[in-house]
């Protein structure tokens, strides 16, 4: 699993990653009442706002941390938005995006390295 | 690590030792949350809510010019309310325009004890202490914090500390010795519940809200829930649903307007208010329950059934109590009717949004019949 500074992670399985918010992040937005998920087909850039994640309070985009094309957005949090809180880094993924360059996933940071980010926040 | 450019409360230091998640409000640093939002939310709407709200300015104005005076600034007729109560009013502008809303009364036999919002406490004060005339003089209670205890079992957990208080009906005031010191006290608040405020000696704040927190019933609640509950309530946020360039006929707070105080046209913005009173408005403030997809939040468009964009939403969220997202935002009043079917624009995405009654959720304050 690799980690991006806006607090996404990514599992690359093939050319396939599956994209979610880490458990810092869910636990810092607090309780997350809606979740918007990208479509199928879906082109998305690096760096691009490809969903939105919101607390009672505010409404917070997340980073594609790749390029590449949605294959599938996670339909299941549109009526369980609260899985995002409950097992962010599992079941509470975001979205599968088939990536155009997987060499993309090298400049991400690992565990280790996202731990230690975290720290000097 | 507290942000050095914001003020703190009395009991800055206690949210922290508690785990809250501290955020500015307001000008201050201000608990948002201790364990979550929607848990304190609801806690509060079956238990007892305990709020520090020491951000929020309080004065004392005395003399024997006091109430005339101020009754210039605002449309309440205070000459008429009694000894022990108090009353919501407005501060105006000479447009008619909304410069903060407050709460004012007359705890003791000694002028009027007032309380005001966080952001406008110090313009507050400067514009009433700019315009002082006669026998009047306007005190900052800046020594003092303020707790808010709110919710059904709020009652019980304060009749303990003192018999007296479950003799209060909603909106009644006194000044007397609680927890061993001076306090003012009103049953009141700004989440829909019965409940009270109390103003503490800063220097008691501490022990005060520790000694509440002892009871089981009472957990402390972040200005997270207390702006989730407010919403609820239908209840107006200074500097979002009213502001300056709104009025109480557009905002829906023409209670507030004394039917005496509206004849004597004697307050700032009395001829603007009037001349709306009788012309009408050009919007008007409306709750909308938001049928599908995202909360809608302040600055999200309101549109008609064509999507002609036709407002703007002041507040909104979700709601906790009825599971649904629900909003307050300003439309023409031809767009106003309750039943009326609207969308909300977040995100680019037209909504389905029905406009509904005030409050979304059913006030509950402990009203006493008239005797």
């Amino acid at each position: 699993m690799k980690f991006t500074k806006d607090h996404e992670w990514v599992r690359l399985e093939g050319d396939v990653a599956t994209v979610g918010i880490t458990r810092h992040a869910a636990d810092a937005l607090g309780d997350v009442v809606f979740v918007e998920v990208p479509d199928a087909g879906k082109a998305v850039s690096k760096g691009d706002g490809f969903a939105v994640v919101e607390s009672v309070k505010a409404a917070s985009d997340v980073y594609a941390p790749v390029d590449g094309e949605v294959i599938e957005g996670n339909a299941a949090l549109s009526t369980a938005p609260e899985t995002v809180n409950a097992d962010p880094e599992g079941d509470g993924w975001f979205a599968r995006i088939k990536v155009s360059d997987a060499g993309q996933l090298d400049a991400l940071m690992d565990r280790a390295a996202y731990d230690q980010y975290l720290t000097t926040l | 690590m507290t942000d050095e450019t914001l003020k703190t409360t009395p009991l800055n230091a206690n949210h922290r030792r508690r785990g809250a998640r501290m955020v500015g409000f307001g000008g201050y640093d201000m608990p948002v949350q201790y364990e979550g939002v929607l848990a304190e939310h609801r806690w509060t709407r079956e238990h007892a809510g305990l709020f520090d709200v020491s951000h929020m300015g309080q004065a004392k104005i005395t003399g024997a010019d006091a109430v005339a005076w101020f009754e210039r600034f605002v449309p309440g007729d205070y000459q008429a309310l009694k000894a022990g109560k108090q009353k919501y009013s407005l501060l105006l502008n000479d447009r008619g325009g909304i410069l903060d809303d407050l709460m004012a009364g007359k705890p003791d036999h000694d002028g009027l004890y007032v309380v005001v919002n966080a952001g406008n406490k110090d313009a507050d004060f400067a514009h009433l202490k700019a315009h002082l005339s006669g026998d009047a003089k306007l005190t900052v209670l800046d020594d003092r914090a303020l707790l808010a205890i709110q919710g059904p079992e709020a009652a019980e957990v304060m009749e303990k500390h003192e018999p007296v208080l479950a003799e209060f009906g909603f909106m009644d005031t006194a000044r007397l010795m609680l927890f061993g010191v001076d306090c003012y006290v009103s049953r009141s608040g700004y989440t829909g519940e019965d409940g009270y405020e109390i103003s503490v000696p800063a220097a008691e704040a501490d022990r005060i809200w520790d000694l509440l927190l002892e009871d089981a019933r009472v957990k402390p609640i972040g200005l997270g829930a207390r702006d989730s509950l407010r919403l609820e309530a239908g209840l107006p946020l200074h500097g979002h649903d009213i502001d300056a360039e709104t009025t109480p006929v557009e905002a829906g707070l023409t209670f507030a307007l004394s039917k005496s105080r509206k004849e004597r046209a004697d307050f700032a913005g009395a001829e603007a208010i009037n001349r709306q009173l009788a012309e009408g408005v050009e919007r008007v403030r409306v709750a909308l329950l938001v049928k599908e997809g995202a909360p809608a939040r302040e600055g999200a468009e309101i549109a008609d059934a064509d999507g002609t964009v036709i407002g703007k939403v002041t507040s909104g969220g979700p709601s906790p109590t009825l599971g649904k997202n629900i909003a307050m935002g300003y439309v023409p009043p031809k767009f106003s009717g309750l039943g009326g079917e609207l969308k909300v624009v977040v995100r680019g995405k037209p909504a389905a949004a029905e406009v509904v009654a005030l409050p979304f959720v059913a006030q509950r304050y402990h009203r006493k019949p008239k005797a």
